[in-house]
């Protein structure tokens, strides 16, 4: 098992998932927006259960490190409160996520490879909905020029043996990937109102 | 008698509901009863939606998984609830753009609680616990509501909201089980909501003085919802140990309750835009509307 | 546009109406009603309609007295009676 890859999948889950959820009440549409936050939830869930394969703690490890110990992808981290990056950074994401659990889905370690085939068919919903809006946008010249923002940091989202299948999904020429490794300074910010609560009490408070 | 057979008139219709007679969308109804009609739904509409903002920045500083997933999943419900209401608002004659429209430019109302802060995580428990409680005993009386297509979407809203209030309860029983720190959030945050609780379900108009009730689009006087509220939880409050900031509340012998009278005068100022985070509110609602109406413009157009 | 959804709350039961979603299209709508009427696993199948495909049927003509093909239709408490005094089997009850 190679702890710090699960690691990183565990960390962009949360940090996606925690991106995501601040648009519950406030996304374009009511019916978009119970849908996305169903899609925030998958993530998190989706976090918790790779967490638990490395921990008996779920929480601690997604709570209790210090923000540079976060394996996160800068990609997941960008504050992006706005629909056209949302979206962008969404089908990016799951197109991105699809290569990586294809992998993972052979994984010598069973309990691996069961937990990535699990995840997989929870996807089957996200990337429905992410190519949907992908359909409706793509002439949309907003979509277009967020896509290509995001460009650098989705590649960055894999390790450098699986962006070839990336490139080829996404129909965009490859160009230097924005690496996971480094932080974006929107980390602490986040890192700091998600653990507000928690740090307000002594270690190991019941919530 | 089926609702197709009655003459276009005030007065049968009027005898028809009080008789329990259903409506439906595309049934004849007094102008009076569609306007009344309107007017309630969709101001229940927009309470549910802004309903989600006091409690939505709590989802991102939830302090564990299970929190954060349950509390998402609660507001989730909220935000389903609003849609389910604005299509029997549309189809009622009222599109849902000129409702937000109306919400955002403060000419709607939404109810009361939803014009207050949140502060701490206490305050997560008791709105979970006790607004979706008073919330709730009003809804189960709209199960009755004479408009059938409200009275429908009601069973799927009430079916949601008992997650709620168990999720509430769960908040607060980890809390007042946990330090005395934690116990101390949840009595202060139930310092503040007690009085707009109290306010909720509205001043004691006698049942036949009110249209709402005549027109059996609320099945229940608001006295008797807010007596059903105390009844149910307050003996919940007091089990815990903590204490609700009205020296004279007790139930009587013969099972009323008796309280200080609630500021009526402070419901009113609240419910017409001045409560203390409504323009904060409404200014979100409509930063995000505005920006994202080139998305509905895409999307929704033929 | 509007669709109208039924769901099949556990498979053998019957398509029940459960409300309306606006949509561009049928993707769309899919995307939506799946979350709005099934996220708590509260349905196991669902229709969606277009509002415009339903068409509305609600009053029947009942001029004639047609009882004689419905249960209230039939009363037979009195000549029951009779038939068991005859029979003698009256008192058995």
């Amino acid at each position: 098992m190679n702890e710090q890859a699960l690691l990183g999948i565990a960390d962009d889950e949360l940090i996606i998932g925690w991106r995501d959820s601040e648009w519950t009440g406030i996304a374009p549409m009511l019916e978009e927006d119970v849908a996305f936050s169903s899609i925030a939830q998958n993530e998190i869930g989706h976090a918790r259960a790779v967490y638990s394969l490395l921990s008996g703690d779920a929480d601690a490890l997604a709570f209790d490190r210090d923000p540079e110990e976060y394996r996160s992808a800068p990609l997941v981290e960008l504050h992006l409160l706005e629909w056209a990056h949302t979206i962008a950074r969404r089908w990016l994401y799951e197109v991105a996520d699809e290569v990586r659990l294809t992998a993972l889905k052979d994984d010598p370690d069973a309990a691996v490879s069961g937990l990535a085939a699990k995840i997989d068919r929870e996807e089957a919903y996200h990337r429905m909905h992410a190519e949907m809006w992908h359909d409706r946008l793509r002439d949309e010249p907003r979509f277009r020029a967020a896509v290509e923002d995001l460009w650098p940091y989705a590649l960055g989202v894999l390790p450098a043996e699986l962006r070839g299948e990336l490139v080829e999904r996404v129909g965009l020429a490859e160009v230097d990937a924005i690496e996971r490794g480094t932080h974006t300074d929107e980390l602490v910010p986040l890192w700091e109102e998600m653990t507000v609560v928690r740090r307000s009490a002594p270690a190991g408070a019941q919530w | 008698m089926a609702a197709a057979e009655i003459p276009h008139d005030e007065q049968a219709f009027l005898e028809y509901v009080q008789s329990g007679g259903q409506v439906e969308t595309t049934d004849w109804m007094p102008d009076e009863y569609r306007r009344l009609l309107i007017k309630f739904i969709e101001m229940h509409g927009n309470s549910e939606l802004m309903g989600v903002l006091p409690e939505r920045e709590w989802i991102l500083r939830a302090p564990t998984l299970q929190r954060k997933l349950a509390l998402t999943a609660k507001v989730q419900d909220e935000v389903g609830h609003s849609q389910l209401i604005y299509r029997v608002v549309e189809d009622l004659g009222k599109p849902r753009e000129q409702c937000l429209a109306d919400l955002v430019d403060g000419k709607a109302k939404f109810h009361n609680v939803f014009h207050y802060p949140t502060k701490t995580w206490g305050d997560v428990g008791v709105i979970a616990w006790l607004v979706d409680a008073a919330a709730i005993i009003s809804q189960k009386a709209l199960l009755k509501c004479s408009y059938a297509p409200y009275a429908r979407i009601m069973k799927k809203i009430c079916w949601e909201e008992s997650f709620h209030i168990l999720h509430g309860r769960d908040v607060i029983l980890a809390m007042v089980t946990g330090t005395p720190e934690q116990f101390e959030l949840v009595q202060e945050a139930l310092n503040r909501w007690w009085p707009p609780l109290m306010q909720f379900h509205g001043n004691p108009i006698p049942k036949d003085e009110d249209p709402m009730y005549q027109w059996r689009i609320k099945s229940q006087g608001n006295g008797e919802a807010r007596q059903q509220f105390l009844d149910g939880y307050v003996p919940q409050i007091w089990e815990l140990g903590l204490t609700v900031p009205d020296p004279k509340l007790r139930k009587r012998d013969d099972g009323e309750w008796e309280f200080s009278e609630p500021d009526w005068d402070e419901l009113k100022q609240v419910v017409t835009g001045h409560g203390p985070k409504t323009e904060e509110r409404l200014a979100l609602r409509r930063h995000f509307l505005e920006q994202e109406q080139w998305v509905r413009d895409v999307v929704l157009a033929a | 546009m509007i669709y109208e959804v039924f769901r099949q709350e556990r498979r053998g039961q019957p398509f029940e109406h459960a409300g309306s979603v606006e949509a561009p299209d049928a993707d769309f709508a899919e995307a939506w009603a799946r979350e709005q009427y099934g996220r708590r696993g509260e349905s196991v199948a669902l229709w969606l309609v277009p509002r415009d495909a339903i068409r509305d049927v609600e009053d029947w003509a009942d001029e004639f007295d047609l009882k004689y093909r419905r249960v209230d239709g039939y009363s037979i408490k009195a000549r029951l009676k009779e038939a068991r005094e005859r029979a003698g089997t009256a008192g058995d009850r």
